[in-house]
């Protein structure tokens, strides 16, 4: 790739970065809890992304961002106040901030309308819209031109006319230009790729050797410079050094003497003086103390962690083979066995450590949901603060990119479907300005994700009401409040009487179910009509390991996700009853599940065709409830390394992937969720279930 | 010919078209990401020839690092340039008081950057 494109690459990647940093600051401005350095930051990342902006030519956005980081420069001095009404403001910027580096990532043509929002920060600065005048300005060059720098070389043609001035300069430096490390003679070299130079230098006020002080300036340069057209060349070749130095430029006038001689002493070769005493230890700089330390972080490609993850599992693999094999051959009691045992817990360290760098705080995915939140507050007239909890909890990196859109999808659905407009809260005796919760912690080695508000909540007569119209129920059916609730997980679903530009774009909660559900997670809601409603996701830390229960089934070994197990047991031939035509149900301690064969599901041969002289293993999907399936044995249960086949085989209803056992044996790993729904279809509807265990009773 | 020299920025992407335009003509490129880390980092890497530093960084700013330079490090005779979008007299001035050699206005291109390191070392 060619080395600018990826430096632009490494640019818009940093803007996500800065722009959530600022984002983060802007927050924290509105609520009153931000710092002096918070303030900076975002001072910082406008800034930063304004001057790689000028880099690459972005000059709209660098004109806005210009704007943006005036109005943040008086915040941060402190002569513009972050009032409510400011940090608004600066809020809006930073929205168009962030749209006007997808409309320079997405390349040329588009344009963000940015008038307004820049008219406002003019208002705010004081600072008179000059038509986006700002960063031409801001950008002047240096204009020192890059040639030869031999001063033995003649940069200029021989001169042809004799029109070109002469110039006199005489050059005295201050001992503070050497201390700033500038150099004579990289100046007198400077001026001699201006034009043909005669240097004298005066060493006139140079003392004895025994009253030199080190650090002090004697050496004075006379100068004369032919044949250089322009004085401000001269200057700008003396721009770093004005202050320290006395500077004195005068044009030669023609058949004037050249430079008065100086006293007769030979041209020396200049050795600057700078020699520094070194400075008093003890005075630090205070900035150095008051540092905190920051985490060092390196930036890895996620190819090489991703090798290292799969390097380890198949570690696992290798080590269960192993311990297997000394199991065969009876080596029990060896002490290998206790070796191995303390090999199998380190390698456990080790890929939980391995896992652990792949995870990320939610952060980056929550730190969007604010300006979703406004835009759809905005667009529904509705009044909405947003409250985001846990977002240090970390998680692993695929499930944080893939949680963004549903959390969209939620997040919209809650402010335009779950809080009433502010007169009806009002009216409902709530304040104006609902809210919307956002959380994440870690529960049972899975991550929860709860979207909350405190909205009217479901209104279930609609919702039942809806689902009979759209025939995903039947009128007569009874449902507990919870499978209603479930309802709206179904496709097709909308109880929105009129489809809204927000959540209505003919993506439904399913969709977001079946996010969920690939993620191998699970989506729940709970909800108290009038008080609000809430959403909780549950998602695996990983998407590499599982723990998983092994069972034998026929010839066949499969592995059963631990987390959809609730038990499992041995039943009595008297709990397993004959339902329908080939429906099985299960009494667990009066309670009826349907009991499916694993063995039948899958076309097993040699499976146990005995239902009740089985295992069977109660399992819960989220949405669809429980059921038993039965299986021949349980081998055992351990953490399994997932290796996905759906780059090779597609997507395989009932199995989620496969993994290789200790044995060295590819093992299929059910997908239970897709199982139960399946066998939910075709074994049962829940009416019809109660009716059965009513006629138990 | 080729120098050595330490480039101080938070921004990634500026650190990177610092190096890619120095490395490009010949120089050795070492990097650091603010004020702190080039203190640091300088520790290590001895006396440089050049050093070239942002002004707005977190932790510790362009002139906090250019003082704690000049004040007795090996390096306090390197020449230091200043990279700043600000072309305001005030800020050039104040980064002069702190020590800075030069400065160089971004954006720059990689012939304006180069000249302005020529103008500061031999």
């Amino acid at each position: 790739m060619d080395p600018m494109e990826a430096i632009k690459q490494t640019y818009f990647q940093e803007c996500d970065e800065l722009l959530l940093a600022m984002e983060e600051g802007l927050i924290a401005m509105e609520s009153g809890e931000a710092d002096s350095e918070m303030i900076n930051a975002v001072f910082r990342a406008v800034h930063s992304i304004k001057g790689g902006g000028g880099a690459f030519g972005f000059e709209i956005l660098v004109g806005f961002a210009h704007v943006f980081e005036t109005a943040m420069d008086q915040v941060r001095s402190g002569k513009l106040s972050p009032s409510a009404d400011v940090v608004k403001v600066l809020l809006r910027a930073g929205d168009k901030l962030s749209d006007h580096v997808s409309a320079a990532r997405a390349g040329g043509g588009s344009e963000v309308e940015d008038s307004d929002v820049k008219e406002e920060l003019r208002r705010l600065t004081g600072e008179e819209g000059e038509d986006d005048g700002p960063p031409a300005a801001d950008f002047e060059g240096l204009a020192f031109s890059p040639i030869q720098i031999d001063i033995g070389d003649d940069p200029v043609p021989a001169p042809v006319s004799v029109a070109l001035p002469s110039w006199n300069i005489r050059f005295a430096p201050h001992a503070g230009l050497y201390a700033k490390a500038n150099e004579p003679f990289l100046l007198l070299r400077e001026l001699a790729t201006l034009g043909s130079l005669e240097v004298q230098a005066d060493l006139s006020r140079l003392p004895e050797l025994a009253a030199l002080e080190p650090d002090q300036a004697y050496f004075a340069w006379n100068i004369v410079l032919h044949d250089c057209q322009d004085r401000a060349k001269i200057e700008e070749a003396f721009e770093f050094v004005l202050g320290d130095c006395d500077l004195d430029i005068s044009e030669l006038k023609a058949e004037e003497p050249a430079a008065e001689p100086a006293p007769e002493m030979p041209v020396a070769e200049v050795a600057a003086p700078v020699v520094h005493e070194a400075a008093s230890p003890e005075k630090k700089p205070a900035v150095a103390a008051a540092a905190e330390p920051i985490k060092q972080t390196i930036r890895v490609d996620l190819d090489k962690v991703d090798r290292l993850v799969n390097l380890v599992g198949e570690l696992v693999i290798t080590q269960a083979m192993l311990s297997q094999r000394l199991m065969e051959c009876s080596a029990k009691n060896s002490t290998a066995g206790g070796g191995l045992g303390e090999l199998e817990h380190l390698l456990r360290e080790l890929q939980e450590a391995v896992m652990a760098i792949r995870t990320q705080p939610v952060k980056s995915v929550f730190q969007r949901m604010p300006r979703l939140v406004r835009e759809t507050a905005a667009q529904t007239g509705k009044e909405v603060r947003l409250v985001i909890e846990g977002e240090a909890t970390e998680v692993d990196k695929t499930v944080i990119e893939r949680l963004g859109e549903p959390l969209t999808h939620m997040i919209r659905n809650a402010v335009d479907h779950g809080l009433e407009s502010p007169q009806d809260r009002v009216a409902a005796g709530k304040p104006a300005e609902g809210t919307v919760t956002l959380s994440a912690e870690h529960r049972g080695g899975r991550i929860v994700i709860e979207v909350s508000d405190d909205g009217r909540g479901i209104d279930r007569a609609r919702v039942r009401q809806k689902a009979i119209e759209r025939g995903l129920i039947s009128p007569s059916a009874n449902l507990a409040d919870e499978e209603i609730d479930n309802l709206i997980f179904l496709p097709g679903f909308t109880t929105a009487n009129q489809v809204s530009n927000i959540s209505g774009r003919g993506v439904g909660l399913d969709v977001v179910r079946r996010n969920i559900l690939d993620l191998g997670g699970r989506i729940g809601i709970g909800s108290v009509q009038g008080k609000g409603s809430r959403f909780s996701l549950t998602l695996p830390l990983t998407l590499a390991v599982l723990d998983g229960m092994i069972v034998a089934v026929g010839d066949q070994t499969f592995v059963l996700p631990l987390t959809h197990i609730i038990e499992s047991l041995l039943p009595k031939a008297s709990d397993v009853r004959r339902f329908g035509s080939n429906g099985t149900l299960l009494n667990v301690r009066g309670v009826y599940v349907p009991l499916v064969g694993v063995g039948r599901l899958l076309g097993v041969p040699n499976s146990k065709k005995d239902l009740a002289s089985s295992v069977a293993i109660l399992v819960e999907s989220e949405g669809t409830g429980r059921m038993a399936l039965a299986v021949d044995a349980i081998v055992g249960q351990r953490q399994v390394v997932i290796k996905s086949f759906e780059s090779n085989f597609g997507h395989i209803e009932g199995i989620a992937a496969a993994t290789i056992l200790g044995d060295g044996r590819v093992a299929l790993i059910l997908d239970i969720d897709s199982l139960v729904a399946g066998c939910r279809e075709s074994v049962a509807k829940p009416s019809e279930l109660q009716l059965a265990a009513g006629a138990k009773q | 010919m080729g120098k050595t020299i330490l480039t101080v920025d938070d921004s990634r992407t500026m650190r990177d078209m610092l190096r890619l335009a120095l490395s490009g003509a010949g120089h050795t490129v070492i990097q650091a990401v603010d004020g702190i880390d080039g203190t640091e980092v300088l520790d290590n890497a001895g006396v440089v020839d050049v050093i070239i530093t942002d002004i707005n960084m977190p932790r510790m700013d362009g002139y906090g690092f250019i003082e704690q330079v000049r004040r007795g490090s090996a390096n306090r005779a390197t020449p230091i340039l200043v990279l700043t979008t600000e072309s305001e007299p005030a800020k050039k001035m104040r980064a002069r008081d702190a020590g800075a050699t030069g400065w160089i206005v971004k954006p720059f291109d990689p012939d304006k950057l180069l000249a302005a390191i020529r103008r500061v070392s031999p």
